[in-house]
Formats: C-alpha cells, sequence, structure tokens
C-alpha cells in the first residue's frame, strides 16, 4: 500500500499520461459494440462512397489527370489512409470554438496536462479507424494490382508517405483549432483547408489549374500527401510544377507546417484570456 | 399561421447576426467549387468536350449551382430534432399548440432563405466572373426553377426529418446520419450530375428521392430541362414531399407514443 500510495505521489511522466488518457477513452468507446459497430461500418462506407465520384469519371474517360483507375486508386487510397491518422488524433481539435464559448476551456488550461493532449484525446473518435481501414486496404490493393516491384527506396517511401500524409492533416487541422482562438464563429473557414485539403489530395493533381495546383502545393501541402508519392511508386512523370522528385517533399513540408503551425497554436493560447467562470 | 410566419422571421433574422460565420460559409463555399469545377472540367476535358450531355459551361454551371444550394438544403443534416429527443426537450415541443413537423419547418423555411440569400448568391457571382454560367433560353425556366428550389428544400427538410426522428428508437444517430448524408451527396447528384452514373446506378438514384434535392432545381435553373419537362420533376418532388411527409407523420406518432421522458 504504502508503494503504491507512494508511486501515485509521484508526477507522472509525459507518455504514462498520454497512455492513461487515450486508454480510457478507447475503454469507453468500445464498451458500447453495437453503436461502435454501426459507426465503423459507416465510416467506411462514407470513404467508399466518395470514391464512387473517381470510379464514375474513370468509368466515363479512362484516363484522368494522366492516371488510370488503379492508379487513381493508388492516391485515394494513400490520402484517406492519410487523413484517417490525422483524423483519429487531432480531428476534434477545432472543437476548442465551443470551448471557448462555453467557457470550458479553463478547467483544460489548469491541469497539469498539455492542452493539446487534453484536447486529443478528448474526442478520441475510434470509429475512424474505419477510414483508415478502408484507406489502408486500398492504398496495398491498388499498389499491388498496378504492379508495384518496389526497389528499397520505393519501399521506404510507401512507409513513410501515410505517415508524413498524416502529419501534414495532423498540422492543418491543429491550425485549424489555433484558427478558432481568432474566429470564435468562423469554424467553416478552416473546412476550406483541411476537408478541402483532403478533397484535392484524394484526386490527381494534375487534374487542377496551375494557380490552384501552386495553391495546393506550396501553401496548403495537399499534392504532397498522395499525388506526388503514388508519382514516384508507379513511376508516372509528373505534371508542370509537380515533377516527380517532389513525391519525396511530404516529410520536410510536414515538418514546415508544424513548425508554423506550433507557433500559431501558442499564439492562439496565449491570446486566450478567460471570462471567469 | 401568423405563429409560423413569425417562427420563420424570427429564425431568418437570428442568422443574420452570425456574419463571421456567413463569411466563413462563403468562402470555403467557393473553395469547394473552385475544386469541383477543377475536377468536373477535367473530365469533360479528358472526354472530348462533352460527357453525356455535359459541356465545360454547364458543368461549371452545375457545380456552383451545386454549391449555392448546399446551404439552403443543409446537405450535412440537422442534429437538433434528434438531440431534443435524447434531453427530452422534445416533449416540450410536442406539448406546443402548434404542429411539431410545422414549427421545424418553419425554422428551416428561416434558415434556408437567409441561406438562399447569404450563401447562394456568392457562388453564383463567383462562378459568373471565373467560368461563366449557362442560363436558361426560356423566362419561364426562372419562376419554375425558384418553385424547385422550395420543394427540393422541402423534400430535403423531411428526408433530414425522418433520420432525426429515428432517435425515438435508437440511441446514437450520428452513424446514420454521417450515412445519410454521404448517399445523399452522391444520389443526389451533389457530387457528379447522375446522368454520369452507370445505368444500374441511376436507376437506383431515381428510385430514391435524392435527385428531387439537387438534381432537379439545378437542371431547371441551368436551362438543361425546358419548362415542359420541368413540370413533370415538380411532379415528382411533390409526390416524394407527400411520401415522405406521411412517414414523418407515422414516425413521429408512433415515437411520440413510446417516448418516455423522466423528470419535469
Amino acid at each position: 500500500m504504502a508503494d503504491r500510495a507512494s508511486r501515485l505521489d509521484r508526477p507522472v511522466g509525459p507518455l504514462r499520461m498520454a497512455a492513461a488518457l487515450y486508454g480510457s477513452r478507447i475503454r469507453s468507446q468500445a464498451s458500447f459494440r453495437a453503436s461502435f459497430a454501426a459507426d465503423l461500418a459507416g465510416q467506411a462506407l462514407l470513404v467508399i462512397v466518395e470514391f464512387i465520384e473517381l470510379w464514375v469519371i474513370l468509368s466515363q474517360v479512362g484516363v484522368f489527370g494522366g492516371m488510370t483507375l488503379t492508379q487513381v486508386a493508388v492516391v485515394y487510397g494513400l490520402a484517406s489512409l492519410a487523413f484517417g491518422l490525422a483524423d483519429l488524433a487531432f480531428g476534434e481539435v477545432e472543437q476548442v470554438s465551443s470551448l471557448v464559448r462555453s467557457g470550458r476551456l479553463e478547467t483544460l488550461l489548469i491541469r497539469p496536462v498539455p492542452l493539446l493532449l487534453q484536447l486529443s484525446s478528448l474526442d478520441l473518435s475510434l470509429r475512424r479507424i474505419g477510414r483508415i481501414a478502408v484507406g489502408l486496404a486500398m492504398y496495398v490493393g491498388a499498389l499491388l494490382a498496378a504492379g508495384f516491384s518496389p526497389g528499397a527506396a520505393d519501399l521506404v517511401l510507401a512507409i513513410l508517405a501515410p505517415l508524413a500524409g498524416a502529419a501534414i492533416f495532423s498540422a492543418l487541422f491543429v491550425a485549424a483549432g489555433a484558427l478558432q482562438f481568432w474566429l470564435i464563429d468562423g469554424r467553416e473557414f478552416a473546412n476550406a483547408f483541411t476537408y478541402g485539403g483532403n478533397y484535392v489530395a484524394t484526386t490527381p493533381g494534375a487534374v487542377f489549374g496551375a494557380p490552384m495546383r501552386a495553391f495546393f502545393t506550396f501553401v496548403i501541402p495537399a499534392t504532397l500527401v498522395a499525388y506526388t508519392p503514388a508519382l514516384v511508386l508507379l513511376d508516372l512523370p509528373g505534371p508542370a510544377l509537380l515533377p516527380q522528385w517532389t513525391g519525396w517533399l511530404g516529410l520536410p513540408a510536414a515538418i514546415l507546417l508544424w513548425t508554423a503551425t506550433a507557433l500559431l497554436w501558442r499564439a492562439g493560447v496565449r491570446r486566450y484570456t478567460g471570462a471567469g467562470g | 399561421m401568423l405563429s409560423y410566419w413569425r417562427i420563420l422571421t424570427a429564425t431568418f433574422r437570428q442568422h443574420t447576426t452570425y456574419r463571421t460565420a456567413t463569411l466563413a460559409g462563403i468562402f470555403t463555399n467557393s473553395m469547394f467549387g473552385l475544386i469541383r469545377a477543377s475536377i468536373l472540367l477535367a473530365a469533360i476535358h479528358a472526354a472530348g468536350g462533352e460527357l453525356n450531355g455535359y459541356t465545360a459551361l454547364q458543368a461549371a454551371t452545375y457545380v456552383w449551382l451545386g454549391q449555392a444550394l448546399l446551404a439552403p438544403i443543409e446537405a450535412f443534416g440537422t442534429r437538433e430534432v434528434a438531440a431534443r429527443v435524447h434531453q427530452g426537450d422534445v416533449a416540450v415541443d410536442l406539448l406546443r399548440p402548434l404542429s411539431f413537423l410545422g414549427l421545424f419547418f418553419a425554422q428551416k423555411l428561416g434558415r434556408s432563405s437567409y441561406y438562399l440569400l447569404a450563401r447562394g448568391i456568392p457562388p453564383m457571382l463567383i462562378g459568373a466572373l471565373l467560368t461563366g454560367l449557362a442560363l436558361p433560353e426560356d423566362p419561364l425556366s426562372y419562376p419554375l426553377g425558384v418553385l424547385t428550389i422550395a420543394l427540393a428544400i422541402t423534400v430535403a427538410f423531411l428526408g433530414d426529418m425522418l433520420v432525426n426522428l429515428a432517435a425515438f428508437w435508437i440511441l446514437e444517430t450520428r452513424g446514420l446520419t454521417v450515412l445519410y448524408n454521404s448517399v445523399m451527396n452522391l444520389l443526389s447528384g451533389f457530387l457528379i450530375p447522375i446522368l454520369w452514373f452507370p445505368p444500374w446506378l441511376l436507376a437506383i438514384a431515381r428510385w430514391t428521392p435524392f435527385p428531387s434535392m439537387v438534381q432537379t432545381p439545378i437542371d431547371v435553373l441551368s436551362g438543361r430541362v425546358g419548362p415542359a419537362s420541368a413540370i413533370g420533376l415538380i411532379g415528382v418532388q411533390s409526390a416524394w414531399i407527400l411520401v415522405l411527409l406521411l412517414a414523418a407523420a407515422v414516425m413521429l406518432r408512433a415515437g411520440a407514443r413510446s417516448l418516455e421522458v423522466q423528470g419535469g
């Protein structure tokens, strides 16, 4: 008993804290089995329904943005996998606007746990695993169907790309959350970049005109999530602005974006003034 | 009738106060319009200038009209009624000296009229500037188009209400809402014109109320469908309104009977 008490007295490390927070959410959600299964299936179906748009177009034109159906499926699967991972971890951060409005943010701020970790674990929605699973299955399946014969470098990129993409979308989600400190009512504004970014990322980048392509590469690096890595993996030539080698730019872009996002988030939290309560 | 009108105007006024939200909505709406227009125009370009009866100009018009209708028909669904059922507030709504469906429909019309003006017109202007718009040849298409919008909003309201009323029997309706809205986005022709679908999918879509929510008003307003066929489409919309209204009334009655609200 004494041992246990002294162990509880000691401040816990960030890893133990994260494990405890996420573990409790996972256990609580998995306990409502029927609802969980329905949600999971719904999310999985959502990914498939959204793919039908591209599939219908490709069944009419054969080659879209320089890619066949199988190749587009690689892009779509990879982007969905990356987006799903980010959505699982940080999809609820934009809820910060309702926390600010209702005054509940104070309770989070006074706890000895980093705010972002609390927000991330607060609404961790396991149903999003549905999207991740379908994205992963499509990504791997389409790669194999497209005759993927990896060299060592390709294999590294194939594994790195979903993680770098997830980091890019995560940064976009957190940046969207940070913006809520300024635009309380303007939640929808950020959707243009998070969900809009996902829309662009799931589509072959050659489809977009030069100004859009530039914006969704240099400002919001959506084309670097799935389209350009797919160019490398499938050994396809890229369009103007996006030569094949840009497929390797996902990770540097994610690091850059996270740096900017971290600064924005800090500025946002500092700017926040509670109304007491 | 007067009380419904007051609810309608009050909801309209309520939404005019969220100016930042409106601006944000317009921005996001236009951005998605640009993305969707790029995709459809690239598809038509790849098909050699025309795809199943759609030229580039018609497809661009299709996208901008769709973006304009997105907010008025509330294509992402609402959760208010489901939430009121869960919290028990629905008991108060049922006790009001107003029809339950009428109350929420008046609110919906108030919201939708505001959305139509504030979030519908800007994407059309942006579309007119960036891609140009295909306009109907027959002037009769305009009043018919306005009527199809009103009916589309009503069909969408009733469909959404059915999903919400399911809350009387299932505890968590979020999964259902997500599923319903993704199927609706596809089959209503919001993402791509339903005429591009393969025959089997087109047949499925035609047997659902979804095309009446988006495809019909767009076809009439863009002049792709002449006034004579528009009247047939209006008949289809009206038939769906009757069917869905009946279903909603039955669900509401059964739900109210099984409802148990504790405390007071």
